[in-house]
């Protein structure tokens, strides 16, 4: 009598109740098997990789370890961390809406292109922390505006963003590439750069890292607390889970779809500034170092936790650190770190359909996502 | 402004096809691969890495092996080779489509780099032209088949291009009135009708992702071949994902694929003929020319631009 | 496939299949026997195991104990195509029909012979098949086209295609209009006639007594009883109702003694209308509202009605004729491209969704786990989503947790939602307790006038009451309910008045009351010329 019918109809696994997990041992557990694991392995998949190619992997990820950590690399690790985190904290706010924004190297160098381009004079001209602060604002507003098409044509028509973020991206690639080699050209030099910087982020006392760290840093503590605590965060949320949903609730869709995107742009335009203001000083055509690419992994696997990214984005600043001389130590492209990343993320996706049989904790990927995935197949393959 | 007026002779509108056929045919064969993958349901963001294997192993198999079809053959292993995660993880397992083909075109990047580094950063090969076959006739047009600098004959193509047009034929014979092709569009449309049907969606999305493969490593393999003569890092420069919204706005349908990568593969070969027809603007507002074309488009387009309700949703028996 | 050796095993027996998915046990031990010529009823609450027992026949689900024999051979139903090979076609509850698809292609799908798609033979077999069943369908229409009553007439084509023996119908009425129903009902005797087999799985009791040879009772996963043949023919209608509810609700039945009449009450066909007072308030009103299509479910056009002080409003009509535009429109979802509403008087037309909530517009939503929860967050937060970012539970912009987990729990506590507590995560919660959760939101703080979109629809039996109880005491309390729903039955028994949705326009209104169902059937038919022609 006291038992509560359950409606049979809804009786398929994926809609089961999950088991009560237990807090601390298990969760812990949890954590490590689906944040470190993929790591792991594709560390391990990158070595057999290493040996097929005749390079010692012990000796090149010691490498990587030395030349990103040891004797103050780390301080060279961090500022790359700078423009890493921001980017990070760009691709959480909109893969929380479970947008695709895959235009972050277009809004990234048109950001670089307008810092590199008005940063030699504006450095000189008005008060440095006034310049600074111009240059971030202004990075982050192009990088925001180059989201706009992409934002309206979802907004308006639900046109595909992977699609459109893709092509604004390229075309702001050359769009920046043409700046450079026009309006901001560096008069005293054939080639095609800016003016360098005579004035950069100044260090935080002690240290050779800039300010921009810190910078990035309140970003993401921002970020994280909007996402998690605030009505806009949570309408963010539901629109991740189900765009029906979030209508039916009075979410004003177009708007918050707009807002969000502009606000990742933003983030990642801050990163090109802290890159250029705090470590590069110019730009020249050709240069893209395409950071969104190998962030995009961590941010899945940090599952869109703002904070939860900053020890992988750490972790992954060292790897490139160092793993840009250990690279050309052993003689290798340093395109070796993007089949790492490549293999994280195919590893991910096999830890979490691993986890999904074995109900494992919270998944990567936002609900809208996960909808997706849903359950293992019953029967498969089998010719027709 | 004189030297504007070469570009309004008919030679230079037959170069301008000539060198859009040089650059559209591996446009071309990447998005009819996309396309039955598209039909079939499967969307697959890892385009640009299989055309990047393909390309490599077109340019591994044309160096070593002397041939230009074994070059052909090995893009179109190395390309299905790369498809076969997207079988498995995507089609098998059902997980996610976009994050997988994220991981395949990062993976595809780097490791045709490192291994082209690491055999041929001092050597940096090029490889022989390619053996073209003049169309009897066709090719002693006056006009038409006399180019500028008389190297791309406009009738006078490498024979891939001919079987590759006929592919597109067939294909659109498949999907009109085959079995086939009605299967792979049930997948893509509703792939628990074909189920019901009793033809496994498993199976029928995993043949049409392998093609998919297959196609773009053609594709890749053809660009590093007879399109660049030789392999690069990063080659395609985003080609794959043109192919993508290519087989998007043609609404999968080949004889549009063809003639809409003919068109982007004419704006993408326009900077070295403005150079050549004397015309000096930047390889970048040219290479600006076609993304900005599919933007336009799409804000044309947009509400028309079709795709099957199914695509990217793993299929899954029993769910609704 | 298609010899009739009579062996004098019946053609399919199901022997003690079971079923068990993970925290159910779908199936448990169900024995059920076919017989050519016979319509066998399958009939149970929502949730008793129906679906998956006809998912195992149709080899979509394999059982995981239990033997199928046919003819009196043992066989394994392996794949959906073992089971087509052996002659069981499948009418899904849930159309299969590929709406880009023509009719032929549809039909043609997965029967492959050669590489060609052999339409001339294809035509051949539907010319040869709809002759049979004695209706008549163009091969090149699109099935987008197609309307509801011929749809499913192409779907009983596609399951007959392969030349089958034994066809299953899952809630085949669902869909249809009394009419309609009548019309199956003569598809059927023909197809008895040529010695089918059929399975007919339905939830309600009179269409298992009118339709069936056999009627087997599914509860909780078990056959709880089986009336045969005989029993049908021998005794009386009331007879046998009360022996079937009794099965169905076995000992509950007796332990709660309003069950059985709840379930008569729920079956009865007879309405009780209250009156409504002319004079009463005219509280929410549209005047020619419009709303395109969208995709392809219909929009709605030039709709008008008047909704009084403590009236209940039912909205009839075949799924899909515009049900979900009018309810999102009168929602404030969706805009209207023509006409006007008024709340109380005052145009609303441009008003937003979260305003016209306070006001006291309420829309309880069909699509309850797609749209009306989410369900990675928690119950209670669930409970206050048209709220966000309102004061007391957010002050400027951050969530005052405290405030919405404590008015969540009397919510809960008020609307009898059984979760662990107000911060499970609501995906968790069984079918009716969401129908709660979103009760308990659409019904607090001062509900007016509520739209109710198939609020019973999959829920069981008591939970089904509990939310009719709630929509009368809103009328009674002076509120006002707009209830679409595709079952007639369940207008008759709550509403006042019936308005007739087809093709997406408003064909008329009926007083509750005698006569009402045949003349709500006729409107549905009359109103929707598309019904009978494609």
């Amino acid at each position: 009598m006291s038992t509560e019918t359950v409606t049979r109809e809804e009786a398929l696994p994926q809609r089961q109740p999950r088991r009560a997990r237990t807090v601390g041992a298990g969760r812990l557990l949890d954590l490590v098997l689906r944040s470190v694991v993929p790591v792991v392995l594709a560390l391990g998949a990158g070595a057999i990789l290493l040996l097929a190619l005749g390079r010692h992997p012990l000796a090149f990820y010691g490498d990587i370890w030395t030349n990103g950590v040891q004797n103050g690399a780390w301080q060279d690790s961090a500022i790359r961390m700078a423009p890493f985190l921001l980017i990070a904290a760009g691709l959480t706010v909109i893969f929380r809406a479970n947008i695709w924004n895959l235009g972050y190297n277009g809004q990234f160098l048109l950001g670089a292109a307008l810092v590199s381009g008005y940063g030699p004079r504006l450095v000189n001209e008005i008060p440095l922390w006034l310049a600074m602060a111009v240059l971030f604002l202004l990075a982050g507003a192009v990088g925001a505006l180059w989201t706009v098409v992409p934002a309206v044509l979802k907004a308006r028509y639900g046109t595909n963003e992977i699609i459109t973020t893709l092509m604004m991206s390229f075309i702001g690639i050359d769009l920046a590439s043409l700046l450079i080699k026009g309006p901001f050209h560096d008069s005293t030099t054939p080639l095609p750069q800016t003016a360098v910087l005579t004035k950069m982020l100044p260090s935080i006392p002690g240290t050779r890292i800039h300010v921009g760290l810190l910078v990035a840093f309140a970003a993401v503590l921002v970020v994280h607390y909007v996402l998690t605590r605030t009505a806009w965060g949570l309408r963010l949320q539901i629109l991740g889970s189900s765009p029906r949903a979030a209508r039916h609730f009075g979410i004003d869709l177009s708007r918050l779809i707009v807002v969000a995107f502009l606000a990742s742009g933003f983030l990642v335009g801050l990163a090109a500034a802290a890159d250029i203001l705090g470590l590069q000083g110019y730009i020249r055509t050709g240069w893209n170092p395409a950071y969104g690419d190998t962030i995009i992994p961590f941010v899945f696997l940090a599952r869109l936790n703002a904070l939860a990214v900053v020890p992988f984005i750490a972790f992954f600043s060292v790897v490139s650190t160092g793993g840009d001389i250990a690279a050309a130590d052993a003689n290798l492209s340093t395109n070796f770190l993007l089949v790492l990343v490549g293999l994280i993320l195919l590893f991910m996706t096999v830890i979490e359909y691993l986890g999904r049989r074995r109900d494992l904790g919270a998944s990567y990927l936002t609900p809208g996502l996960r909808q997706a995935l849903r359950a293992p197949l019953l029967r498969r393959g089998g010719a027709s | 402004m004189i030297l504007a007026s070469q570009v309004w002779t008919q030679v230079f509108w037959t170069s301008a096809l000539a060198g859009g056929l040089i650059a559209g045919v591996p446009l071309m064969f990447t998005a009819l691969g996309e396309a039955i993958s598209e039909r079939a349901g499967v969307l697959n963001i890892g385009l640009e890495g299989m055309m990047l294997v393909g390309a490599y192993a077109g340019f591994l198999g044309t160096y070593y092996g002397h041939s230009t079809w074994l070059g052909y053959l090995a893009g179109i292993g190395a390309g299905m080779l790369a498809s076969c995660f997207m079988v498995v993880l995507c089609v098998w397992l059902g997980l996610d489509q976009i994050v997988v083909g994220i991981a395949i075109t990062l993976a595809g990047e780097g490791i045709t780099s490192v291994l082209y580094q690491s055999q041929f950063s001092s050597t940096q090969p090029r490889l022989g032209g390619v053996h073209t076959a003049p169309i009897p006739l066709l090719d002693r047009i006056p006009v038409l088949g006399r180019t500028i600098n008389g190297e791309y004959p406009l009738f006078s193509q490498p024979l891939l291009v001919y079987l590759g047009l006929a592919f597109a034929v067939l294909l659109a014979w498949v999907f009109r009135s085959t079995n086939v092709g009605l299967n792979l569009r049930a997948a893509g449309e509703k792939p628990e009708a074909l189920d019901a049907a009793g033809i496994s969606v498993v199976a029928t999305r995993s043949y049409a992702a392998l093609a998919t493969g297959a196609l773009a490593g053609l594709g890749g393999a053809y660009l590093a071949i007879a399109g660049t003569g030789g392999f690069q890092d990063f080659l395609t420069q985003g080609q794959g994902f043109m192919a993508i919204v290519i087989a998007m706005l043609a609404r999968g349908r080949p004889i549009a694929v063809v003639v809409s990568s003919l068109l982007f593969g004419i704006a993408l070969s326009f900077s070295g003929l403005l150079q050549i027809a004397g015309i000096d603007l930047a390889p970048e507002v040219v290479h600006i020319l076609p993304f900005a074309a599919i933007i336009v488009a799409l804000m044309l387009f947009a509400r028309r631009a079709y795709l099957p309700p199914a695509l990217a949703l793993p299929y899954v028996r029993g769910a609704r | 496939m298609n010899a009739r050796n009579d062996t004098g095993a019946p053609l399919v027996e199901l022997l003690g299949i079971t079923k068990a998915f993970p925290g159910v046990l779908a199936n448990d031990g169900v024995d059920v026997t076919l017989r050519r010529g016979e319509v066998h009823c399958l009939l149970g609450e929502n949730g008793a195991g129906k679906s998956t027992l006809i998912g195992i026949l149709a080899g979509l689900i394999r059982p995981d104990a239990g033997t199928i024999r046919i003819e009196g051979v043992e066989t394994a139903i392996s794949s959906p195509r073992r089971a087509l090979e052996l002659g069981i076609g499948t009418v899904h509850q849930h159309s299969t029909l590929i709406p880009a698809l023509s009719v032929l292609e549809n039909l043609m799908l997965g029967d492959s012979r050669g590489v060609r798609l052999d339409r001339p033979r294809g035509e051949r077999r539907l010319a040869e098949l709809a002759a049979q069943l004695g209706v008549d369908i163009d091969p090149a229409t699109r099935a987008a086209d197609l309307s509801l009553g011929y749809q499913q007439q192409v779907e009983i084509v596609k399951a007959l295609w392969r030349g089958s023996r034994v066809l299953i119908l899952d809630e085949p009425t669902s869909m249809l209009t009394p009419q309609g129903v009548a019309e199956l009902a003569k598809v059927l005797v023909r197809l008895k006639a040529q010695g089918q087999a059929i399975i007919f799985i339905t939830h309600k009791l009179h269409e298992a007594l009118s339709l069936g040879d056999e009627i087997s009772i599914l509860r909780q996963g078990r056959l709880a009883g089986t009336i045969g043949r005989e029993a049908l023919r021998s005794r009386s209608q009331e007879e046998l109702r009360a022996e079937i509810v009794r099965i169905m609700f076995g000992d509950e039945a007796r332990a709660v003694a309003d069950v059985a009449e709840l379930q008569e009450e729920l079956d009865s066909v007879e309405g009780t209308a209250r009156t409504v007072a002319a004079e009463a308030e005219v509280v929410l009103e549209l005047r020619g509202v419009s709303s395109p299509r969208e995709g392809a479910e219909l929009g709605v056009e030039e709709v008008s009605l008047e909704l009084r002080e403590g009236e209940i409003l039912g909205v009839a009509g075949v799924d899909g004729n515009g049900q979900r535009a009018l309810a999102e429109v009168i929602a404030g979802q969706r805009p209207a491209s023509a006409g006007e509403l008024l709340l109380y008087g005052a145009p609303v037309t441009r008003t937003k969704v979260a305003r016209r909530q306070k006001l006291g517009l309420r829309y309880v939503t069909d699509d309850r786990l797609g749209e009306g929860i989410v369900g990675a967050l928690p119950v209670g937060l669930n409970l206050f989503l048209k709220r966000v970012g309102e004061r007391p539970y957010w002050r400027h912009g951050r969530i005052q947790r405290a405030v919405v987990d404590g008015r969540a729990t009397e919510l809960v506590r008020e609307f009898d939602v059984r979760t662990p507590s107000v911060t499970t995560r609501a995906a968790t919660l069984s079918g009716g307790n969401i129908q709660k959760v979103l009760l308990a939101r659409e019904l607090s703080f001062e509900p007016k006038v509520v739209v109710f979109h198939k609020p019973t629809y999959g829920l069981d039996v008591r939970t089904t009451a509990t939310v009719r109880e709630q929509i009368r005491s809103l009328a009674e309390g002076g509120g006002a309910a707009l209830v679409i729903s595709t079952d007639l039955d369940e207008l008759l028994e709550i509403c006042d008045r019936i308005a007739v949705l087809s093709r997406g326009r408003l064909v008329g209104v009926v007083p509750n009351g005698q006569g009402a169902a045949e003349r709500v059937g006729e409107l549905m038919v009359g109103g929707g010329a598309g019904l009978e022609a494609a």
